[in-house]
């Protein structure tokens, strides 16, 4: 099963490199990974996605990541209720009677026309992974000319929050 | 106090109460080496090769529980001191290793004798730190000494540029640390343990199975007590030695591949088993699928990442085994739950038909040394007292079975890496810590030869270690398998030409003796042992076909052993 994880840790050089390590190390599966300093400089916010089969797995890996020395706290998001965001940059070929098409599609999926020349646009979309996919599905193979994307970011629903 | 980044290190190490720091001399720590010149609180032990140096702070630590210092050059300093990191790392040993590193404008230049100290130790390693700026210095030795020694132990490492320990800053030696993400926890939840208190007195038949966080938690008085108010059989992992006396009656044993036969199966027939500080390591598990097929457990650990890790527990309690051991006491006292007293009766009847198999038993031979006589001899002579550290191999097992300790931190061997090379520098540390007692390091032929040069800083420092080394002219361990599994197709585990080892020990200027006749082994240990301020290293020529048994093959079961066959 899919798992957002949601970690704070010591913002210091090398914290980050711990946490890839110890993927490695033990043979997780990370499929994506986020992290930047939060509204406390000294305190890093991390979220990675991983994919395994066995929930032994996840468990261990929460409990791994707790163990390091520099992370202050874990949370599996996907044990409760959460929403989840990634962002999606696209640079599509945008020519003739294309553009508006492309307009009016980036606009079914609230995306934003970031930049625009000639032949391309520069679009934005943010959800959640499959919105993402659905938008890449949505567009002519062959008009993709990049595309760069975020891993999820998630958190809580309702009251609580991950604070240290 | 204004002092240098050296000066500040010096006081520190002496302010945190270190009595040696165990290390080699380079470019990068000229100025700390200056400084350890200039003062005699810590005392600075001079190795000859990193290693030896890991090793020997390691001994320390194993046999007393404080941690173990180390000193190191950059580079090659540094990596020399990887694989007794990583033995420590391995068995939740505290250590603290400082290691040079070029200045801070220089890191990342490839600059001469520069390695990323940190990131080769990360995978091995508790936490490490890369000291940038001398401000940070007390702190960071401060935290690295608190993580190594609290919680699951283990060995931290410290990264010193060579410009930091030049530069200057305020000194006041911190009473306390603060670390919001490191809180180690120590007490048991409550709850926990009345559940499992229940599953214990409810049993029919009962197990114990401790390992050497029994050992590192100077839990051994309370699990005596435990064990023994409950009546139940014991086991312990090659890390827990000792940690119950092993002449006890309720003792099964060591367990595991090369376990008892009574030990392992008790593991296989056990309805309850009570884990205490133990991490159910493969050589102890066997196959995990048929393992303790019958059981329920309990597992009592400081680490949450041990509990459910290899094999899925019924009652995890995460703690420090010392706290959690005494609530059970504590509980045990007031309980009014009875145990089973009929079922308890049949499953030793059923353990004592298993212990009369007398798995351990061999055909002496009145010619050639059986290495078993050799630690059975040593065991006698020493009252079984003597501190033990041992190397890798037949021997390291020979050791583990046939020298039952009475007390913990007496047996000193790498179990989780099982380094070769580990036994002679990790005795000499142990001697350092008990100079007037009994140390020997059980040895092979190919064990010694890995960190033979510590013999020279063994003199140095008159260190009386009694070096017993069971030749066999093989990697015995290595030929074993290759007899059992590869067709007697015995590659690469003969040791051709081997020194002659009196010889060797003589020009250290140590003393050497070659024993090569089973009548000899008495009368050589007697003299040796009563070298009381020499160095001996006595070689005895054993037999060289001999294996160690039982054995639990890999990926077999408790019950699946394969037992001496006695003419
Ligand atoms: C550094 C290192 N290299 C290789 C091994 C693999 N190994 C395990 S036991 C062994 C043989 C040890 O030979 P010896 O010291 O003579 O002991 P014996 O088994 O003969 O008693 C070897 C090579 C190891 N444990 N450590
Ligand atoms: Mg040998």
């Amino acid at each position: 099963m899919r798992h957002i994880i949601a970690m704070l840790m010591e913002n210091e050089p090398g914290s980050l490199s711990r946490v890839a390590g110890l993927f490695s190390a033990r043979g997780y599966n990370i499929h994506s990974l986020c992290v930047a300093p939060t509204e406390d400089p000294t305190v890093s916010r991390l979220t990675l996605v991983t994919r395994e089969k066995d929930e032994g797995i996840v468990e261990q890996i929460t409990k791994q990541l707790n163990k390091l020395v520099d992370v202050i706290k874990v949370l599996d998001l996907t044990e409760g209720e959460h929403v989840e965001r990634a962002i999606m940059l696209v640079k599509v070929r945008a020519t003739g009677a294309r553009r508006e098409e492309l307009k009016r599609l980036s606009d079914i999926f609230r995306g934003r026309i970031l930049d625009v020349s000639s032949s391309t646009y520069t679009i934005e979309v943010t959800g959640v992974g499959e919105k993402l996919d659905a938008f890449i599905d949505a567009l002519e193979p062959k008009s993709i000319l990049e595309v760069v994307r975020s891993g999820a970011l998630g958190i809580g629903r309702g009251t609580k929050s991950l604070r240290v | 106090m204004e002092l240098t980044g050296a000066q500040i290190l010096c006081r520190f190490l002496k302010d945190e109460g270190v009595e040696y720091v165990f290390g080699y001399p380079g470019g990068s720590v000229l100025f700390i080496y200056d400084e350890l010149y200039k003062q005699d609180a810590v005392k600075h032990i001079l190795v000859r090769h990193e290693q030896g140096a890991t090793h020997m702070a390691d001994g320390y630590a194993r046999a007393t529980g404080k941690p173990g210092v180390v000193l190191v050059t950059s580079g090659p300093g540094a990596t020399n001191a990887v694989t007794g990191i990583a033995t420590a790392y391995m068995d939740s040993i505290p250590m603290v290793v400082i290691t040079g590193q070029v200045p801070t404008q220089a890191i990342g230049s490839d600059a001469f004798q520069e390695v990323d100290s940190v990131g080769i130790t990360r995978p091995c390693v508790k936490h490490n730190f890369l000291v940038k700026d001398v401000k940070d210095l007390t702190q960071t030795l401060k935290k690295a000494f608190h993580v190594a020694t609290s919680g699951r132990p283990g060995p931290v490492v410290v990264d010193i540029p060579k410009d930091v320990t030049a530069l200057k800053a305020d000194y006041v030696y911190p009473t306390a640390v603060e670390m919001r993400s490191y809180n180690p926890v120590t007490r048991g939840h409550g709850g926990q343990i009345k559940k499992a208190l229940k599953l214990i007195l409810g049993a029919k038949r009962p197990m114990v199975y401790s390992g050497g966080g029994v050992v590192l938690g100077e839990s051994s008085a309370e699990l005596t007590e435990v064990v023994q108010q409950l009546g139940y059989p014991i086991t312990s992992t090659l890390m827990g030695l000792g940690a119950y006396p092993g002449a006890d009656r309720q003792f099964l044993g060591m367990l595991g591949m090369h376990g008892t036969y009574e030990a392992n199966m008790a593991m296989h027939g056990c309805d309850v088993l009570i884990a205490i500080g133990a991490r159910f390591d493969d050589r102890v598990v066997g196959d995990v699928k048929k393992f303790c097929p019958k059981a329920k457990i309990i597992h009592i650990d400081i680490d949450p990442a041990s509990i459910s890790k290899v094999v899925k527990v019924h009652i995890p309690i995460v703690g420090g085994v010392k706290e959690v051991l005494e609530e059970l006491l504590a509980a045990l006292k007031t309980t009014e739950q009875q145990r089973d007293e009929d079922a308890l009766a049949g499953w030793w009847q059923q353990i004592e038909e298993w212990r009369a198999k007398k798995c351990l038993s061999y055909a002496n031979s009145s010619e050639l040394i059986k290495p078993q006589a050799v630690l059975e001899a040593l065991y006698k002579l020493t009252d079984g007292d003597a501190y033990v550290a041992s190397d890798v191999g037949q021997h390291q097992m020979f050791a583990a079975q046939y020298y039952p300790f009475k007390e913990p931190r007496r047996w000193i061997n790498s179990g989780g890496l099982g380094t070769m090379g580990f036994g002679l520098p990790a005795a000499m540390g142990v001697q350092f810590a008990y100079p007037d007692e009994t140390v020997a390091c059980i040895t092979g032929d190919g064990s010694i030869m890995m960190c033979i040069q510590e013999l020279a800083t063994a003199k140095q420092y008159g260190l009386p270690v009694k070096i017993l080394s069971l030749n066999n002219g093989y990697l015995g361990m290595v030929r074993q398998w290759q007899e059992f599994f590869y067709d007697k197709n015995y590659s690469q585990s003969y040791m051709e030409t081997l020194p002659d080892f009196v010889k060797l020990a003589e020009s250290f200027g140590h003393v050497g003796l070659r024993i090569d006749k089973a009548a000899d082994v008495e009368g050589a240990l007697k003299e040796a042992l009563s070298r009381k301020d020499d160095l001996v290293f006595m070689d005895f020529i054993t037999d060289p076909s001999e294996n160690v048994y039982p054995m639990m093959e890999a990926g077999k079961g408790h019950n699946e052993m394969l037992l001496r066959e006695l003419a």
